[in-house]
């Protein structure tokens, strides 16, 4: 699955740069020791900007929950169609999610739970995406 | 006249505020609502604009206001169901001159200001106030009861005005795009990854059924029970153009959006218009319809931690919103005769009357509760407006049908298994949207 391209901005950069770079980075405040995801101007908590930095992350996680998509709004996805659509939850914060596409995994037979760990996949645009595989 | 969106403090939105100051001294008199359709045909007639003109007046009729008399405008200057004007396409100027234009071409069109209805009612000549409530018409019902009970307008009109274009919800836009901004691929909602409206209800819903044991298959009663109410509300898009009863056995094999979403989870973007008058209790006092008085209005501000929120994230929310909504209305779960709570994806009606612990139902209940009577003949009605299910995305049928019920002009819908006294409604979301308490009388 290709997914759209992404053109970064000022607040996402570091993340997506990491990302070319084959490492998962997420957002933290070192004041609150407290990871963030999708990144913000501010610490969710302290509401300060002063304190947040961009960490790297182990790359491992659990699926949390899923679904399976069988009408995509996103034209560059829907000849993929249905695709599961998974939210993975970090090791280091089980709080902070991201979404997965589960590259590898059937479409409706899904190990809610398993481990999976970070891989990265080329967007439309040559941009490196976070992906997510399940642990054999 | 410059009209802003409503500030923070118009809405009542933490626990412990008590009693809402101006509770039973606000009420609505009049109903309103355009015809309904699917989309836009292009004319200068079929407007979202125009819908909005002609619901406006109904209202006024109904209250048997004179225009003249009303001094207050509440909206939502929002009107998409998912549509966007296509980038570059030509704004047919026949349409727009057709009316008394603001600078804005699409005004009227596409979105709406109060200054276009003022511009285009030349019969409101001493509307002084006007405020936006943005989201739907929760938000706007909300501001206006408010604005009411401040006196910052004794007699108001409320509108909630919905276009729908040509093509594909949500299709369009961004998500026919080749690149999307580094924050939009990140944000929740439709990033990325390619997720319809309804995904992320539908994996709340997962999850729920993964806790407590039950199934999609359990919506069925629910949905069925929906579109029975929506056929009985002449007002409503199925009613009006599609006289279809839903079958359980449609519902089980209708096709996945966002599994364990289906087609029928989804609410139909529509075009229509509602409104409403709302007036100090006081004046309702002599006015042609029965008053129905505001006891409340309460507001949920749900902050998720991450991408999604989780099961816990969204019971917790809605328990806090049912808290709010009858703190602030001085009465109890055991008070409520009926509910008209948002149910526009359908898989998460069950949370906002699991948060209400409507007829004594915890957390996880609430599919059981389907499988019994909740017809409006019983004792336990659920949605007996049908919702946005039966009758189409308007995200205001449920307050309508409050306001009918209780004043006993809900027609074929009409409760007939309990007496229509109190009712709540609102939405949308259950982590964040606006609810009102209804009650024959004020106090």
């Amino acid at each position: 699955m290709v997914k759209q391209g992404v053109v970064p901005d000022e607040l996402t950069k570091p993340f997506w740069d990491a990302a070319n770079e084959g490492r998962l980075e997420m957002q933290n405040c070192s004041a609150c020791n407290r990871l963030q995801n999708p990144p913000a101007a501010t610490c969710a908590q302290c509401k300060s900007a002063d304190n947040l930095e961009w960490k790297v992350m182990s790359g491992k996680g659990k699926i949390y929950n899923y679904g399976v998509v069988y009408d995509c709004p996103v034209r560059l996805l829907q000849e993929d169609q249905p695709f599961n659509l998974a939210v993975i939850t970090m090791d280091e914060d089980p709080n902070i999610q991201m979404y997965s596409h589960l590259p590898g995994t059937p479409v409706d037979d899904v190990p809610v739970g398993a481990s999976v760990e970070v891989i990265f996949e080329k967007s439309a645009n040559g941009q490196m995406i976070p992906e997510w595989q399940v642990v054999s | 006249m410059t009209t802003e969106n409503a500030p923070a403090s118009m809405y009542r939105a933490t626990e412990g505020l008590g009693v809402w100051e101006h509770k039973g001294k606000v009420a609505a008199v009049g109903i309103g609502h355009s015809p309904t359709t699917r989309r836009w045909d292009g004319t200068a007639e079929n407007t979202m604009g125009a819908n909005s003109i002609l619901a406006l007046r109904k209202a006024i009729e109904d209250a048997g206001v004179n225009p003249a008399d009303i001094d207050g405008l509440v909206l939502d200057p929002v009107t998409t169901t998912g549509a966007h004007w296509p980038p570059g396409q030509e704004i047919p100027m026949d349409v727009v001159n057709a009316y008394n234009p603001t600078d804005d071409p699409l005004d009227g069109i596409a979105k709406l200001s109060a200054e276009w209805i003022l511009k285009n009612m030349p019969e409101l000549t001493n509307v002084k106030f006007t405020m936006y409530g943005q989201g739907c018409m929760s938000h706007a019902i909300v501001v206006a009861a408010q604005a009411v009970g401040e006196g910052r307008t004794h007699t108001c009109l409320v509108l909630k005005s919905w276009h729908n274009l040509e093509g594909r919800y949500n299709q369009s836009g961004i998500s026919a795009q080749d690149e999307v901004p580094g924050s939009f691929a990140l944000a929740p909602g439709r990033t990325l990854w390619g997720a319809p409206g309804s995904y992320g209800t539908a994996l709340q819903f997962a999850e729920y059924c993964r806790k407590y044991g039950k199934s999609h298959d359990m919506m069925a009663p629910f949905m069925a029970n929906s579109r029975r109410n929506g056929l009985l509300f002449p007002e409503g898009y199925w009613a009006q153009h599609r006289p279809e009863q839903l079958e359980p056995e449609d519902y089980l094999n209708a096709r996945w959006i966002a599994k364990p979403a289906n087609l029928f989870d989804n609410d139909i973007p529509i075009m229509v218009s509602g409104a409403y008058l709302f007036t100090t209790a006081e004046r309702a006092k002599d006015m042609k319809q029965k008053p129905v008085y505001i006891l409340n209005h309460a507001s949920s501000r749900g902050a998720q931690r991450s991408v999604l929120p989780t099961l816990d994230e969204v019971e917790k929310e809605t328990a806090e919103t049912g808290r709010k909504i009858y703190e602030g209305a001085g009465i109890t779960a055991a008070d409520l005769s009926f509910e008209n709570m948002y149910d526009g994806f359908a898989l998460f009606h069950q949370f906002h009357i699991e948060g209400l612990r409507y007829r004594g139902m915890q957390n996880g209940d609430a599919l059981d509760f389907y499988q019994r009577d909740i017809s409006i003949e019983g004792p336990d009605p659920i949605l007996p407006s049908g919702g946005n299910i039966g009758s189409g995305r308007s995200r205001f049928w449920m307050h309508t049908d409050c306001i009918q019920q209780i004043q006993g002009r809900a027609g074929a819908r009409a409760l007939t298994g309990v007496k229509p006294e109190i009712g709540v409604s609102g939405g949308p979301m259950p982590m964040g949207g606006n609810f009102t308490v209804w009650s024959a009388t004020p106090d």
